[in-house]
């Protein structure tokens, strides 16, 4: 009986066995859950930041990158001959003390800082500022060339294009550089401080072998240079990127030219969901984080973060494809713009700060003109214009993204929605046609002008109005169907080819008002700023226009 | 046996030739494709058809197939489109996180799974086993998403019990040594690295783990009742056995068959319930790197790879069950 017993009693023991070592799990990890993270130090300054980010990089060599994710990092690691001041998008010196271009605006000379020096102990130089500009001219490959999608749109092309605008780079001296171009470009200076053109140690892509990109299959595969050894200026240093963690190191450039780090470490960690990113924030696990989702910005104010609102650098706008004959008359697109209720959309949908955008850039870049002709919402007149066209009972296809989110556009089915409806109370019948953004919607669009309108919108690389309205308007494109708007064409290609500064402010300005009154391809929506958040303990960390934040001016106080 | 096996072999072969062929003519048929996704907003016209050429993108359908299975016969399933890396090197990275997490599920699943099934059976119609059905048929109906977040909010944000998400704490130093974090840190004595990664399971792995859970316990439960209502255990009962050794060696026993087709079954479950899990704890495993390569990027090369993955996994998953069946119950031998 007392043995039948036992094997009764061990018999249970077994099966409790597998629910209590369950429960030890979790009370492991209870015992560890005040763990410190190497977070902040204490002190105002050294120890760790750690940087939520929104997505992986693709690599570290800046001239194969055109996406925030990765110049994050690359910012920095390495420094532009031209760069931004801080907070702004005004062009200030980078690795170039100072820049000037001659009068044809073909020639343009860079006095260099003197004592630069890269990661690797190389001097940065005007041989080695030349050596860059030639390493891009001269790239080869088709595999390595395709990824050079900044080069390609700035530049033109490479050595043997005829529409390459690079012509060659000389070393005057040791610090003077002479860069010259085939022919003026309006987008530069500006386009000088692209992350994508930040000077890297000629020594080290040679070593690493940093022109050598292969395809492989479907993709290509880069260099050590670019995955390894990033060698530039900057103020930090690389420290390695564990992939399976998704945390990239940054590690302080004790001998950096201008402004050193002021912690010792910087952690960037790729967190995609902006829930979790904003969780992580609570808890402490994480200082600053990117992109806070705009219902949330309030809740993380109110409870003590900081809410860093980056000026608005970018637009969103309504696209009106003109190869639906009904969408040519002037009157019909005027009454869109008239039936759009914007300042209430910016009101309930728009993130904090949010302004309504009556022209295709923001009010910083030269050529804004203050009296463009605004449209204020006004149904009666859109009823009015419509039936003037003979456009009433009007159906339009309205294209908009789906499983994205971007700087400019949040939240792409609510602005839709809400656009959709005013359209609707004008009397235009909106037929809506969701498209996964790169399933579909970006080659329905900008490939095959299927649509007849749509929501998309920009943020700018650099501060010139032809980075916006040359981008979007030109030259002909499917997005907004009409080949026949030759007069906007070379009214903007005017005013970007127009080399004295106060010509190029009057030109562009013009072609602002035109926009607006003449050929209204498009209607600005709004300007809303990208946010970031940080813990209450960082200190410094100055909100770019152009999402462009470099983290050396940040610190960590108790 | 080794028929069987064999037999098994040659259905993976046929499968994985068959899945090869319909996954590569099926991305390409959908809109948008790698050369949007590496082209970015900013892409002139000339840009794209660079990267067309480059990619092959320009040949006929049959020759990009040719190159296609070319590659994956030599064992070459390309790079990356969204990181550059070899295919092989980022699944490699992304199938310990997952194993790890599917793990500790499984672990979690079974170990209060089969007890609590079998304990409900003894206590038919009492407390306990009322208790345990509405609790299990919450399990199964929550939506993995839903808990996972509820879980998080209620237990790292405010308590800080757990870590919101991650397999270990930033900037935590960890020896890579095979890729299962709790693991690596046992192996290279980095004890606190492996407590942390542990700490950092519980919650994916309970969230993971809730489903399967749920219907072991249920399964367990039916199957141990239909066993006590069989004949065999009242003429053991009769002929005076002892109670503990009749379940252990008949009940239990006998009852476990169908429960282990249904653990095999899970793990199917499994691998899908971990897209959704990994998506809320930012867990870096194949379901994360399954989401990132369709929704941006279409990262052809890495969904061909995985695709092909999954399906040898669940193969290899359902070969291990028929031949624990055999083990179990010596009469599925003779099939």
């Amino acid at each position: 009986m007392r043995a039948s017993r036992m094997r009764a009693t061990r018999f249970r023991a077994v099966i409790a066995a597998g629910a209590v070592a369950t429960l030890m799990i979790g009370l492991a990890g209870c015992a560890d859950s005040d763990r410190d993270n190497g977070g902040g130090e204490g002190s105002s300054s050294g120890g760790t930041f750690i940087f939520a980010g929104a997505g992986d990089p693709k690599n570290f060599d800046p001239i194969f990158n055109d996406d925030g994710e990765s110049f994050r990092p690359i910012r920095q690691m390495y420094d532009t001959l031209v760069t931004h001041k801080p907070g702004t998008a005004e062009l200030v010196g980078g690795l170039a003390e100072s820049w000037e271009n001659d009068a044809t605006g073909k020639v343009w000379t860079f006095k260099l800082r003197q004592n630069v020096k890269f990661h690797d102990g190389t001097p940065l130089d005007a041989a080695a500022v030349c050596a860059n500009f030639d390493r891009w001219y001269t790239m080869k490959g088709e595999a390595a060339q395709s990824q050079m999608i900044y080069y390609q749109d700035v530049f033109g092309g490479f050595e043997g294009s005829p529409d390459a605008v690079y012509d060659n780079c000389k070393a005057q001296d040791a610090s003077t550089a002479v860069v010259t171009m085939k022919k003026y470009k309006g987008a530069f200076p500006g386009a000088f401080a692209l992350t994508a053109f930040s000077i890297v140690s000629p020594e080290a892509v040679k070593k690493y072998d940093g022109n050598t990109v292969t395809q492989n299959g479907d993709s290509f595969a880069y260099s050590a240079f670019a995955n390894e050894h990033p060698t530039g200026t900057g103020a930090f240093t690389y420290g390695g990127w564990n992939k399976a963690t998704g945390e990239i190191t940054l590690t302080k450039n004790p001998d950096y030219w201008g402004d050193k780090a002021k912690v010792d470490k910087m952690i960037i960690k790729i967190i995609k969901d902006e829930n979790t990113r904003k969780q992580e924030l609570r808890a402490g696990t994480v200082q600053a984080i990117d992109f806070p989702a705009p219902a949330d910005r309030k809740a993380l104010a109110g409870e003590g973060y900081k809410v860093l609102d980056r000026p608005a650098f970018n637009i969103l706008y309504l696209g009106i494809n003109q190869k639906n004959p009904k969408l040519r008359d002037l009157r019909v697109r005027q009454a869109i713009a008239y039936a759009l209720n914007r300042a209430q959309l910016v009101q309930t949908k728009g993130p904090g700060g949010a302004a309504v955008a009556d022209q295709f850039l923001p009010d910083t870049v030269l050529g804004y003109a203050p009296d463009v002709q605004k449209y204020e919402y006004n149904v009666d007149k859109a009823k009015q214009l419509l039936s003037e066209a003979g456009a009433t009972g009007l159906t339009l296809n309205f294209y908009y993204p789906t499983e994205v989110t971007r700087p400019y556009m949040p939240n792409p089915q609510e602005i839709f929605t809400v656009l959709a409806n005013d359209l609707q109370a004008a009397g235009i019948k909106i037929n809506g046609v969701p498209r996964p953004w790169n399933g579909g919607f970006k080659d329905d669009v900008q490939q095959f002008g299927k649509q007849d309108l749509h929501i998309l919108g920009w943020t700018g690389d650099y501060n010139d109005p032809g980075n916006f309205v040359g981008t979007f308007f030109g030259r002909a494109k499917p997005e907004f169907g009409d080949d026949a708007m030759t007069e906007m064409f070379s009214a903007i290609g005017k005013a970007d080819a127009t080399v004295d500064e106060a010509g190029k402010k009057a030109a562009f300005e013009q072609v602002n008002r035109d926009l607006a009154t003449k050929w209204l391809p498009a209607v600005p929506i709004w300007h809303a700023p990208p946010a970031l958040a940080t813990a209450k303990n960082v200190e410094g960390l100055v909100p770019s226009p152009l999402t462009a934040e470099t983290f050396n001016s940040v610190s960590l106080t108790k | 046996m080794v028929r069987v096996v064999l037999r098994r072999l040659v259905q993976l072969a046929v499968t994985l030739i068959a899945l090869t062929t319909l996954v590569f003519f099926w991305l390409r048929s959908l809109p948008g494709g790698p050369v949007d996704a590496l082209l970015g907003e900013r892409a002139t016209p000339q840009t794209r058809e660079l990267l067309t050429r480059a990619l092959g993108y320009d040949q006929p359908i049959w020759v990009q197939y040719g190159r296609f299975l070319k590659n994956v016969v030599t064992g070459n399933f390309g790079n990356s489109i969204r990181t550059g890396e070899p295919v092989i090197d980022v699944i490699s990275r992304s199938f310990p996180a997952t194993i790890e997490l599917a793990l500790a599920a499984i672990v979690i699943a079974i170990g209060l799974g089969i007890p609590l099934g079998y304990l409900a059976a003894r206590h038919r119609g009492r407390l306990l086993d009322n208790a345990t059905i509405i609790v299990t048929l919450v399990g199964i109906s929550i939506p993995i998403f839903f808990l996972g977040y509820l879980l998080k909010d209620w237990l790292t944000q405010g308590l800080h019990l757990f870590p919101p998400s991650g397999r270990i704490s930033t900037g935590m130093d960890n020896t890579d040594v095979t890729g299962f974090f709790v693991l690596d840190g046992l192996l290279t004595r980095e004890l606190d690295a492996s407590a942390d990664a542990l700490w950092h399971l519980v919650l994916p792995a309970l969230t993971l783990a809730t489903i399967p859970l749920a219907i072991i316990i249920r399964i367990t439960r039916a199957s141990v009742l239909d066993v006590l209502d069989e004949d065999y255990i009242r003429t053991a009962d009769a002929k005076g056995l002892r109670s503990p050794t009749v379940r252990k060696r008949h009940v239990l026993r006998n009852a476990l068959l169908p429960v282990v087709t249904i653990i095999g079954l899970q793990t199917g479950a499994l691998l899908a319930g971990a897209v959704l899990t990994e998506k809320v704890y930012n867990w870096g495993g194949l379901g994360t790197l399954i989401t990132d390569s369709i929704g941006g990027s279409r990262d052809y090369p890495v969904l061909q790879a995985l695709i092909l993955l999954a399906a040898a996994v669940f193969v290899v998953v359902n070969l291990l069950v028929d031949l624990s069946y055999a083990i179990i119950d010596p009469r599925v031998r003779v099939r």
